[in-house]
């Protein structure tokens, strides 16, 4: 393995050097760092592509919205005024993996994309317990092919007005469009075909109540009012918090490709879940794991001094975490902090100081590095992960410190710094940060009258006197009454002690 | 692992949701096309034009938490020296504190800006409008031809003969068919004479053999191969092609005396900036003819136009003359569309209507794609100016049109009155 011949020089690539360097790239991958990684692609495009991708969440395909072209011309302007350079590389999480690299970039910048993604993200998504539960890697771009061409074909059909009005509500919601436990039955790859089958058969057999209140023959009349009451309760399943999957499951009005355009959204914002709740993990691994990588390949002579410089240019502006009270301040940078979690890692498993033996009895000393992270690539999440490995000697070199800002009083209190008494409180309030039902309001469906006046009531638990900003949630509560068809109303309780802080209510427009 | 090359895919994936975001924002862009009405000149609108759209009408609503109410902590880097305990001051406007001190530049997301490119701008602009009698003129228009290149050919006059073409080949030729080069027999004659000079018995020597027959040869093959033969020879070729009518004049009619004040000028002045943005529409070259009249009328430039000061009577018959001169002189009908555009306060001498009708009716009318007249004023009145019952009578003809105009917010409707697609249909 040690030097070998220069891989390539200069920045030009070539399609040859691509494959090269990926090829050098999965020995050390898969052969010293023993990553398990889907098969990789590897596309080509220009960086108007990559803006068009980027601006469509990301994805290689998309159905037509307004919002995604919002977000094209901004990104455009920003991009084109120089306030903003593009994305270097973009990520599918299917099988094959899909990973783009744009023309302009230099060879070095395609080895570090090639590293980072083809291999760092690719590893953790076949690997992360989050992604093996909710994702089918090898469905995605089947699933967005379908959504594209059925959204496509619903605009045709009934206009492009009423498919934008579905949308924007559906959009509206998406982050009340998740489930946040596990399916019942993990797919398996050979159900998938039957399943894809038998969707859309089970979505039209799936029986409405509304419509039972069509006159029946009169004989067995009373006895299905009886069993009414009874599928009523079943069926609803109340409390529910996938408001999505509610509306698409019992919105009175809805047409059926109403119903399907709110499942795809539902399906697309279930895709991006997993990627939510393991951003932190997912690039410090693909960070760690491109760093590493270029570290070898310059050790064994495969890459020459100026690549290495020009590489770790960009790793460093990469993994830059500006201060609190820097201007560039956005908050904690994932990048940066899962990067220096997981070096911390490898330093807690080669060279641990006693209180690293202390804090992690588990790893400290063991060596063998990799085998930890991949552990932990594996089976945690954000909060997980910073709630087991976040050190103290990490605390300390980012001077992290916990402060709390309770409404109505002046001032922010400083509740713990990088000190002995402070790294576990610091830890706790770091993890809880990373946690999304945390992060985001926990309404749910709670009252559903099919029968009498049809009005539906969500519920919103507040925490920590955390309500919502009121013209948001009226605006999002008129799609909802849209989708739902009758009179919505919100109401805001509190937690603790149960008392209605808020009440909201709209009409659906006719 | 498998690379694959995507930049030949169709570009421009997003030009579909681009489009669907401006038909979103189409009111806020015919705010900003009024406002670039007010502030440029009538030849100077079209470009590219930056919309600002407020969020609220574009934003996407998520049910989101209350920055200013509730409990909040965060974890941040950076501590220098704050102890636990300590206390510190929030911003001032009781924002969210710390977390993500927003920068002091305020770049925050209330204001989106982007650009429309000019076709954007102009498709949106004039949407449902349509040039009236276009169609009718473009067949009758089809009236001279024009010359262009096309490519060559193998024969010709000997005027079109295309030298570098003919060469090019001519060269390419006698490569292929190894013709020797003038000095390559230069150098065997200088080579035979040199021999020769060395003394010896030239006609025995095996050298100055070899050079001769050599010389033979070449000597030969130039007569075989010409320099130039006919196969070489390329002409330009020319066609001829129908020249359709791409040109148009805009004539801007308009009285100047006292009565027209700075506040009426501008209303006609935005009506002339539509029109001419409408007609560069339709039409490769717009040119502009601004004829201001009192009494008399003459050609003036636009700054003139539009802010002379003049006094006097109004005889609106003078301009009509004026028109008619300038067309007569520089705009044959044949190779001109040609609109015009009457602005006045409706002003005119009694005397003079009936002389301005018959001018109309039997001139202008019959040569003009299309005659609007505007009637500016200050104040809806109850009174009907000379100019509007006189034109009452031609309400009839076709390529005629007249409206009334108040107020800059009707500049838009009246000119969509008179210029809507279905208005002829009618």
């Amino acid at each position: 393995m040690e030097n070998r011949k220069l891989l390539y020089q200069g920045s030009e690539w070539n399609f040859e050097l691509l494959r090269r360097v990926h090829d050098a790239i999965e020995e050390i991958a898969i052969g010293e760092m023993g990553l398990n990684v889907y098969r990789n692609q590897i596309e080509v495009i220009t960086s108007e592509q990559m803006l068009d991708a980027y601006t469509s969440l990301g994805m290689p395909l998309m159905y037509s919205h307004w919002s995604f072209g919002k977000r094209y011309s901004r990104e455009e302007m920003l991009y084109r005024k120089g306030a903003q350079s593009l994305a270097y590389e973009l990520v599918i999480n299917s099988d094959p993996c899909v990973a783009y690299v744009i023309e302009e970039n230099s060879m070095t910048m395609q080895t570090l994309v090639t590293a980072h993604a083809s291999f760092g993200h690719n590893h953790f998504f076949k690997n992360n317990y989050l992604f093996r539960q909710w994702t089918r890697a090898n469905r995605v771009l089947d699933d967005l092919a379908y959504a594209k061409r059925f959204i496509a074909e619903c605009e045709e059909r009934y206009g492009l007005q009423a498919v934008e009005r579905t949308l924007d509500a559906a959009h509206a919601l998406m982050s009340q469009g998740v489930s946040r436990y596990a399916p019942k039955h993990p797919a398996r790859a050979k159900d998938i075909a039957v399943k894809a089958q038998s969707r859309k058969s089970h979505q039209e057999a799936t029986f409405n109540d509304l419509w039972r209140t069509l006159p029946k023959p009169k004989e067995r009349h009373k006895s299905d009012r009886d069993d009414d009451q009874d599928d009523n309760d079943s069926t609803l399943r109340l409390p529910e918090e996938n408001l999505l999957r509610f509306l698409s499951l019992h919105a009175p009005k809805l047409k059926d490709w109403q119903r399907e355009v709110l499942d795809i959204v539902r399906k697309t914002a279930q895709y991006f879940y997993p990627q939510q709740q393991t951003q932190l993990m997912n690039e410090g691994c693909a960070t760690f794991v491109h760093y590493q990588i270029m570290n070898r390949l310059h050790e064994t002579g495969q890459v020459d001094e100026a690549a290495m410089l020009e590489f770790l240019h960009m790793h460093t502006a990469v993994v830059t975490q500006p201060d609190f009270d820097d201007r560039r301040f956005r908050g904690i940078n994932p990048y940066a902090l899962g990067f220096a979690m997981m070096k911390d890692i490898e330093r807690i498993c080669e060279t641990p100081e006693p209180e690293d033996l202390e804090w992690f009895p588990e790893i400290a000393g063991r060596g063998n590095f990799m085998q930890v992270l991949r552990d932990a690539w594996a089976d945690y999440r954000d909060e997980s992960f910073v709630l087991q490995f976040l050190s103290p000697h990490l605390i300390r070199k980012l001077r992290l410190f916990a402060v709390s800002d309770v409404s109505g009083s002046p001032h922010l209190s400083v509740e713990a710094i990088h000190d002995e008494a402070g790294y576990r409180e610091i830890r706790r309030r770091m993890a809880h940060q990373y946690d999304l039902s945390k992060r985001d309001p926990e309404i749910e469906v709670t009252e559903a009258d099919l029968k009498g006046n049809r009005r539906l009531v969500l519920t919103h638990r507040v925490r920590d006197g955390k309500i919502l900003s009121s013209d948001d949630c009226n605006r999002v509560l008129r799609h909802v009454a849209n989708l739902w068809g009758y009179r919505v109303r919100l109401i805001e309780i509190d937690a603790d002690t149960g008392s209605t802080l808020n009440d909201y209510d709209a009409v659906a427009l006719p | 692992m498998q690379v694959i090359d995507r930049r030949q895919n169709p570009k421009a994936k997003s030009l579909g949701n681009r489009q669907r975001f401006l038909r979103r924002i189409k009111s806020q862009i015919r705010k900003a096309v009024n406002e670039a009405i007010e502030n440029r000149s009538v030849a100077d609108v079209d470009s590219g034009e930056k919309v600002s759209v407020t969020t609220s009408d574009i934003g996407e609503p998520t049910f989101g938490f209350d920055s200013s109410e509730g409990d909040r902590s965060y974890v941040i880097p950076g501590n220098h020296d704050y102890q636990r305990g300590d206390r510190i001051r929030k911003p001032s406007g009781g924002g969210s504190g710390s977390g993500s001190g927003g920068s002091p530049d305020g770049d925050g997301e209330d204001a989106f800006v982007f650009m429309l490119t000019r076709e954007e701008f102009l498709d949106l602009f004039f949407e449902d409008l349509e040039l009236p009698n276009l169609a009718k003129r473009k067949l009758k228009s089809i009236t001279s031809t024009k010359w262009h290149r096309a490519g060559y050919a193998n024969d010709g006059s000997p005027q079109r003969l295309n030298k570098s073409q003919t060469m090019r080949r001519s060269l390419a030729r006698r490569i292929a068919l190894k013709r020797p080069r003038l000095h390559e027999l230069d150098q065997l004659e200088e080579e035979l004479e040199a021999a020769r000079a060395e003394g010896k018995e030239a006609e025995h020597d095996e050298e100055v053999t070899r050079l001769v027959r050599r010389i033979e040869q070449l000597r030969y093959r130039m007569q075989a191969v010409p320099f130039l033969d006919p196969v070489d020879l390329r002409y330009n070729r020319f066609e001829q092609t129908p020249k359709p009518t791409t040109q148009a004049v805009m004539f801007c009619l308009m009285d100047t005396s006292a009565s027209m004040t700075e506040s009426l000028k501008d209303l006609a002045k935005r009506f002339y900036i539509l029109l001419h943005l409408f007609l560069t529409r339709h039409y490769r070259a717009v040119e502009l003819v601004f004829i201001r009249h009192t009494y008399t009328a003459a050609e003036v430039d636009e700054e003139t136009f539009f802010h002379g000061r003049e006094t006097g009577g109004t005889v609106v018959s003078s301009a009509l003359e004026e028109m008619l001169r300038i067309v007569r002189e520089r705009y044959p009908v044949q190779d001109w569309n040609i609109y015009a555009a009457q602005a006045s306060d409706g002003h005119n001498f009694d005397h003079d209507m009936p002389r301005t009708i018959a001018l109309l009716q039997r001139e202008i009318l019959d040569l003009c794609q299309y005659y609007a007249y505007i009637e500016v004023g200050e104040e809806e009145s109850s009174y009907t100016s000379a100019l509007w019952n006189g034109y009452s009578q031609l309400e009839s003809h076709p390529q005629f049109a007249r409206a009334k105009v108040l107020d800059p917010t009707e500049i838009y409707p009246v000119f969509h009155k008179l210029f809507a697609s279905t208005r002829h249909a009618s």
